[in-house]
Order: structure tokens, then C-alpha cells, then sequence
């Protein structure tokens, strides 16, 4: 039965952590592209930002940490998710909103997003360095190892601190966006503009301001998604050229503008890829006694090696853009 | 002073004028309609008075002040409400929703107006949790007024309010709008449905190629047989 607790620890837990954060890059990339209309790119490198800023911040002050029981890292998020969404407003205003103005084609949006892109990586590597960094300074992950209270299991589940974080900050995050998008005034505007917005104008409801909140938002949650991600792993500057792919897999998967499509999206995709680099084998050697004695069962029965995960996420977007483009919860196609 | 004035307007898209000099003028208490053939200039011209289409000459006063080419919020902060013809609800929000838009910008004013406007629409108040995507043409309509009611205007455009709907709703949507002039709301409204839209209407503007062709009481022309042989079929 022990390898029933592998299958949880390389597929439930490892799934759900990965799921979680492309949920939560994805939202980002739907609020925009339904408030917006155009696919941003550089929404992976607003990740990154936000993750970069919680590097620095771990660096300039490393012991506040400790002082309330949370990684450093955790504390400082709040302020990273500020910044980034100062950022996400600031390059707005600066590059996205006078195109806005001109009325432009959403594809030269498209390519301005990979421009700003291309400039966020650099500042990213100036201030962060190229290589790899653990946002845990002279700090101890905690591993949590759960026993599960049965005879033949004596392995037990586990599960790291900054994934029980993750868990929690996803579900504070999908709640709270959930009660803002139904209950609250703005969000519902924000809803409006995305279903009509000449009728949103109309309604004397400010366009320019929803654009800025919807800039607030997807900036903070791109900063959530980002630093856990760099929690469960490591920072690394290139952490966009990882997550591109599968955010928007995620975003089209659950049909573009719609943000409870998108949560959804993000763990199939998380889980899509965590099930295709899972080695089978552990799980059917158990039944070998059944097999026919022709057939071995290989050491290692994947769909695809670890290095390359990514292409998991690249199939599912190729695939539902042929079968289904309007994804599972009948969104807008991106044109 | 008349609540709404176009003098000699003229305007268009993208260069091309669509509006080659369009006056109207209607009192506060008045319903004032816009008839004539297609390409005629109707919708255009309620466009340009609610800001939506740049006016390249002339000018449109609301209560004597100019708001020719204001943005839209600025025009519903000056009590005028705008139904267009198609796309007049947000379809994945609920009815309710749709209705609370409409008070935007008064948020302290949703809970009377809510109770207002389902008192005069009863059916909206059984749909109120269904979404605005799933209702009939006819009580898209009434969400599409209900929500241009909330912002309690003082002045309420409406395009083609009564396109595509059965006689029923017909009847039912122009009798509403008599109502609703009555409790004290300018209209300025565009009608295919020429003859039932002129019955009702203080003011008739008959347009042909963007420029007034006839101005008068709707009664007035509706008994001109002039009017009647080129713009009421017969």
C-alpha cells in the first residue's frame, strides 16, 4: 500500500501545488484579456516580479520571520504583491493605455506585451541576479510527515511548509476574488465591462478605473502565484519561460474570461503534467504475479521524462484549440 | 428653455458625414420622436447626442449648456439615461445586477430604486436572480429601460426600443414609456414603428439623408398627407 502514499505525494499533493499556481497565474490572464481583450504576455514575468520583489525584501530584512512564526518570505509578501501591482498599473499607463487610446488592433497589444516582456526579464536579472536563489534565508523548510493510521502503510505523506501556505493563500485568494466578483460594486462593474463595454460606458461606469483595478488584481495574484512557486522550489529569473505556456493553457482550457474557468483550467493543467511525468510502474508492480511472463514491466513507465513537462501543457492548448476554443466553460476566443 | 437642443448638427464616421445638419429641440415634460427611412441618420443622430459619435459642427445643449463630444459617465451624471437598440444588457449578469449598474453612480440610491423599478416592471422582480443572457426580446427590454431608470435620468434616450419584438410587447413597451414620460422623464426616442410612435409623441422629427424634413407635433404629422405618402406608407 505504500505505493498509494507515493501516488499521493507525486500526484495529489504535487498536482494540486502546481494547479494551485497556474490557477492563480490564469485568473490573472483571463481578468485582463476580458477587461482588455488581448492576451498578456508579460503576465509570467509579472509573476516573476513579484517573486523577485519577496527576494529582495527576504534579503534586506531577513529576521522578521521569525519574530511571528512565518518563513520571511511570507511576511514580506503583501508588500511584493503592492509593488507588483504598482508595476502592472505603472507599465499600463506607460506602454498598454496610449495604444488603448489609438484604438490599436488587440495583436499590436499582443506584441507590446511581449516587449514589456522582454524589459521586465532584464530588470528582474539586474536587481535579482541570473542565478537561482532559495526565498528561505538562513531559514529551515519545514517538512511535515503525515502517517496515515493504516498497518500496511509505513511510509508517510508529506508535505512541506510553504506547500501548506500555498494551499491556504489559493483558497484565501479564489474566495476572496469569488465574494469581490459577486458581492462587491466594483466587481460587478468589472463583470459588466467584460460582458459589454460600450453598455458599461453607458451605465456611467468608469472604464479607465476598472482597468486599473483589474491591473490591482492580476498584479497581486500574479505576485501570490510567483512566490509560491519560488517557496516550493527555488526563485529563479527565468521562471517565466516555465509558466507562460501552461497559464494561458490554463486560461483557454476554461474558457477565456471567465475566472472560475480559469481556476479550473489551472488544475487541469497541474495535474495533466504531474500525471504524465508519474512512473506507473510503482503503481502496477504490485500486480506483476497477473502479468504474463513476456511482459517486464520497465523501470520507468511515463508518458513523457521529467525535462519534458512542458510539453504537456503545449499539447492540451493545441488540443483544445482544435477540439473545443472556446474551452470547457464556453469563453470568448482570442483572436 | 428647452431640456434638450440640437442645432445644425453635422457628423459622422471616419470623415464621412452621416448628420448634414439635424435640428430638434423637446421640453422636459415631452416625448419627442425621430422617425424616417433607413440610412436616414436616426440612430446616428441619438448617438451624437449621447456623445457616442463625434459632432463635427453644430451643437447639442442640455438645459442651454453645451455637451456636444462629453464622455459618456459625465452626460449620465447630467440625468441622461441611453437604451441602444441591440446589446442592451450585460447577458451573464443577473437581472438585478443589470438594474444595480444603473445606479452606479449613485450607489445610496439602489435599494428605493430597485423597489421603483420592479414595482413598475413586476415580471423582472420573479427573474431577478436569472441572468439578463436567458430572457425574451421583450424582457431584455424591460431590463435594458429598468436599467436606464435606476440612474432616476431626467432625459431618456431610447433606439429602436420596440425592434424585433410581437405586437404584445409592442403596445406593452410604448404604453411604459408613456408612463414613464409622465412621471416627469424627457424621451427622445428613434421608432421604426413610425405611425404607433408618432400617436404618442409631443415632438415628430421626420429625417431623410441626415437633415430634418419635417419638425412638427406628432399629431400634426401624422395628419399631414404629405408625410404620410413618403415616410408612412400611405
Amino acid at each position: 500500500m505504500n505505493e498509494l502514499v507515493f501516488f499521493i505525494n507525486n500526484v495529489i499533493v504535487a498536482g494540486s501545488v502546481t494547479g494551485s499556481i497556474y490557477a492563480i497565474g490564469a485568473v490573472g490572464v483571463t481578468l485582463i484579456f476580458s477587461i482588455m481583450r488581448f492576451a498578456h504576455f508579460a503576465h509570467a514575468d509579472m509573476m516573476t516580479f513579484g517573486a523577485a520583489m519577496v527576494l529582495l525584501l527576504t534579503l534586506a530584512f531577513p529576521g522578521v520571520g521569525s519574530a511571528v512564526g512565518l518563513p520571511t518570505a511570507v511576511v514580506m509578501l503583501p508588500l511584493a504583491m503592492a509593488l507588483t501591482a504598482l508595476l502592472a498599473v505603472g507599465v499600463d499607463r506607460a506602454f498598454y493605455k496610449p495604444l488603448r487610446a489609438h484604438g490599436v488592433k488587440p495583436i499590436v497589444m499582443v506584441i507590446a506585451s511581449l516587449g514589456v516582456t522582454l524589459m521586465l526579464q532584464g530588470v528582474i536579472r539586474l536587481f535579482a541576479g541570473t542565478s537561482g536563489r532559495s526565498l528561505y534565508i538562513g531559514e529551515r523548510k519545514e517538512i511535515y510527515r503525515l502517517e496515515l493510521p493504516f498497518e500496511a502503510i509505513t511510509r508517510p505523506v508529506i508535505v512541506t511548509e510553504p506547500q501548506v501556505i500555498l494551499f491556504v493563500l489559493t483558497i484565501a485568494a479564489v474566495v476572496g476574488l469569488h465574494l469581490f466578483l459577486s458581492r462587491s460594486r466594483l466587481g460587478k462593474a468589472m463583470r459588466a465591462m467584460s460582458d459589454n463595454p460600450d453598455l458599461a460606458l453607458a451605465s456611467g461606469i468608469n472604464t479607465n478605473t476598472i482597468v486599473a483595478v483589474t491591473w490591482v488584481i492580476a498584479g497581486s495574484l500574479a505576485a501570490i502565484a510567483g512566490t509560491l512557486l519560488s517557496l516550493d522550489v527555488t526563485f529563479k529569473p527565468d521562471l517565466s519561460f516555465f509558466l507562460l505556456l501552461p497559464i494561458f493553457a490554463a486560461a483557454i482550457v476554461g474558457g477565456v474570461g471567465h475566472p472560475y474557468g480559469a481556476i479550473a483550467g489551472g488544475f487541469v493543467v497541474g495535474f495533466a503534467e504531474t500525471l504524465a511525468v508519474f512512473n506507473w510502474t510503482v503503481l502496477l508492480r504490485p500486480f506483476q504475479q497477473h502479468f504474463p511472463g513476456w511482459l517486464e514491466l520497465p523501470r520507468n513507465l511515463a508518458f513523457v521524462g521529467t525535462e519534458y513537462k512542458i510539453v504537456v501543457p503545449f499539447f492540451i492548448l493545441v488540443a483544445i484549440l482544435v477540439w473545443r476554443p472556446t474551452g470547457l466553460f464556453k469563453g470568448k476566443v482570442i483572436t | 428653455m428647452p431640456l434638450l437642443e440640437a442645432r445644425d448638427v453635422y457628423g459622422g464616421y471616419g470623415g464621412m458625414n452621416i448628420l448634414n445638419g439635424v435640428n430638434l429641440a423637446i421640453e422636459a415634460d415631452e416625448i419627442g420622436v425621430i422617425v424616417g427611412p433607413n440610412g436616414a441618420g436616426k440612430s446616428t443622430m441619438l448617438k451624437a447626442v449621447f456623445g457616442l459619435l463625434a459632432v463635427s459642427q453644430g451643437e447639442i445643449l442640455l438645459r442651454g449648456e453645451p455637451i456636444h463630444n462629453l464622455p459618456a459617465n459625465k452626460l449620465v451624471q447630467k440625468g441622461m439615461g441611453f437604451i441602444p437598440q441591440e446589446h442592451n444588457v450585460f447577458p451573464s449578469l443577473t437581472v438585478q445586477e443589470n438594474l444595480e449598474m444603473g445606479a452606479y453612480l449613485k450607489p445610496e440610491n439602489v435599494k428605493r430604486m430597485l423597489e421603483e423599478v420592479y414595482a413598475f416592471f413586476p415580471p423582472l422582480r420573479d427573474k431577478r436572480h436569472q441572468s439578463a443572457g436567458e430572457l425574451s426580446g421583450g424582457q431584455r427590454q424591460m431590463v435594458a429601460m429598468g436599467r436606464a431608470l435606476m440612474a432616476e435620468p431626467s432625459l431618456l434616450l431610447l433606439d429602436e426600443p420596440t425592434a424585433g419584438l410581437s405586437p404584445l410587447y409592442m403596445n406593452e413597451i410604448f404604453e411604459r414609456v408613456k408612463e414613464i414620460n409622465a412621471a416627469g422623464v424627457g424621451i427622445l426616442m428613434v421608432e421604426q414603428n413610425a405611425k404607433q410612435a408618432l400617436a404618442i409623441a409631443d415632438k415628430g422629427f421626420v429625417l431623410a439623408a441626415g437633415q430634418n424634413r419635417f419638425t412638427d407635433t406628432g399629431a400634426a404629422l401624422l395628419a399631414d398627407p404629405e408625410v404620410a405618402r413618403s415616410f408612412l406608407g400611405g
